[in-house]
């Protein structure tokens, strides 16, 4: 198989609500990434579009979206995997091109999450679990995720602190981010403060300052062939690990409440498959959609021992200058969460690091860098790893 | 199915819960359990493996033919979350405790009984699931202590 690597990557700025439609807001994501890897169009020989389709009006976007980015007549096609369509996208396109049939392929992901009335999300976020026996009880993602914190505080002792200080960290980082949605300082007295916004209840024991924010936004990737990426001109950053995995949909089909088994077995799999293991990882991005998703992911990876992640961010081991920093571009905590847009985020961001490209977010010289991104409550994880030569 | 008027459709499943977004299923038999009282799972007449919720077919010898039971005796408390706010059709009732509880065979997701204080609320805990009528002739089930 050819050895594949990410040549290009750009994201718009990720906002409240864009004052465009989708296909302009996608063109601000490949934009970047095609002038980050001194590309055009012709250079793209398929293109791979993500969204999360409940929050578009346009049947089939890949089509208007393709065209709109003048990648006509390559072939084009849709994604989905929730939150982690764009990674998904992305171990396609690597397995694409690591099979031979195209050489360079640019992986789209965008979420208009203002496409749709507030009225037509309230409806929507009902149904985002499983809609036969779960959605009649009124469930809402805040809460799935809020019973995977009550869990782990059951059974580790990880308390609403040990969460702030999650928020805390993001907010440090989502300040310096100039792509964030929210770039406000959040500290730790206002997540107890019962008088703050941030400490009112959404689902306990999630407090606002716990949940990311919804937003519009999009990236791009772009992917291709050695004997390519070599001829291009930024250095190449390596597809070293690719692993997916999923669990069951309805929570009375898991085991595991403390920790997200897709996630762990995605882990595996890309740990396996890049020949690293945890301790070699030098920057990661893992889906904070909620607090205590950012503490599993410690513990899911492999960062720390199950039941420890509280320690990583309790000794700051988790920030720029720590053993293991983790989502020192303000993650989705503070980027805000754009469900098809995500994941390429996530990517641009470590290929960034990985370039030595990310400014004040720059973390000292790394080599390695992973990717954790989940698609509904662990229904979908995926785990890439990156390297440079 | 076909050739069968609309009338005969057996829908019995939209009557499920707060807010219903299936209609057609062919467990449809659960809704007539709880309306007698019982929230009843499946089990494979074939292989003998148990389900809740409760499914048409098994995966493990993928046989159709399945026999009910009721979900009797206690399970224990996985986890819990209060929700401060709620879906589209939902918002009158917030606030409301999602939970689920572990029987050891299966689990059952659903409701917390809103007459039980959150603070008497512990992993672990001992309850029982029971049928509940809703308004509008709609039928659900909620976890109390045992």
């Amino acid at each position: 198989m050819r050895r594949v690597a990410v040549v290009g990557v750009g994201q718009s700025e990720f906002v409240r609500a864009y004052p465009g439609s989708i296909r302009e807001l996608a063109f601000e994501g490949f934009r970047e990434a095609m002038q980050d890897g001194g590309l055009t169009p012709a250079d793209i020989d398929a293109s791979i579009v993500c969204s999360a389709p409940e929050y578009d009006r346009q049947r089939s976007p890949a089509g208007v979206i393709a065209e709109y980015l003048g990648l006509n007549p390559q072939p084009t096609f849709y994604v989905e995997t929730l939150c982690s369509s764009s990674t998904s996208g992305v171990r396609l396109a690597w397995s694409l091109i690591a099979a031979g049939l195209h050489d360079v392929i640019a992986v789209i992901g965008f979420q208009k999450m203002s496409e749709i009335s507030s009225a037509e999300s309230q409806e929507r976020m009902g149904r985002g679990a499983d809609i036969q026996w779960e959605s009649p009880f009124g469930t809402m993602m805040p809460a799935y995720y809020a019973m995977y914190a009550r869990a782990h505080m059951a059974a580790y002792g990880t308390t609403l602190e040990d969460l702030a200080l999650i928020r805390v960290k993001s907010s440090v980082y989502g300040k310096l981010n100039e792509k964030a949605v929210y770039r406000k300082e959040v500290t730790l007295p206002q997540l107890s403060d019962p008088q703050d916004r941030m400490a009112g209840p959404v689902a306990s024991p999630l407090r606002v300052g716990d949940c990311c924010a919804n937003a519009d936004g999009s990236s791009c990737i772009v992917l291709a062939a050695e004997e390519k990426a070599r001829a291009l001109r930024k250095k190449p950053v390596w597809v070293l690990g690719a692993g997916a995995a999923s669990a069951p949909v309805n929570l009375a089909g898991r085991d595991l409440f403390t920790g997200l088994s897709a996630a762990r077995e995605a882990a595996r799999q890309a740990y396996r498959m890049a020949g690293v293991g945890p301790g070699e990882i030098d920057v990661a991005e893992v889906h904070d959609c909620f607090t205590i998703a950012e503490l599993m992911a410690y513990e899911d990876l492999g960062f720390a021992a199950p039941g420890e992640g509280r320690e990583l961010i309790r000794s700051r081991a988790t920030y720029r200058e720590g053993k293991i920093p983790v989502n020192v571009d303000g993650g989705l905590l503070s980027k805000g969460h754009p469900i098809g847009a995500t994941g390429g985020s996530q990517v641009r961001t470590i290929v960034l690091q990985l370039r030595g490209e990310a400014g004040p977010m720059q973390v000292k010289d790394p080599r390695i860098g992973l990717v954790h991104n989940i698609g509904g409550v662990g229904l979908y994880g995926n785990v890439l790893i990156f390297g440079t030569d | 199915m076909a050739g069968k008027r609309e009338a005969e459709v057996d829908d019995r499943f939209r009557r499920f819960g707060t807010v219903g977004f299936t209609g057609i299923t062919r467990v449809n038999d659960f809704i007539t359990h709880l309306e007698e009282g019982r929230v009843a799972g499946t089990r494979c007449a074939a292989c003998g493996k148990v389900f809740f919720p409760p499914r048409a077919d098994c995966m493990a010898c993928f046989s159709s033919r399945m026999s009910w039971f009721p979900v009797e005796g206690h399970g224990r408390l996985v986890s819990w979350s209060r929700l401060a706010f709620g879906p589209a059709g939902f918002q009158e009732e917030v606030p409301y405790t999602i939970a689920l509880l572990d029987y050891g065979d299966f689990k059952v997701f659903g409701r917390i009984d809103r007459n039980l204080p959150e603070e008497e609320l512990a992993v672990g805990l001992a309850m029982t699931v029971r049928a509940e009528r809703l308004a509008g002739d709609r039928l659900s089930y909620v976890f109390v202590k045992a």
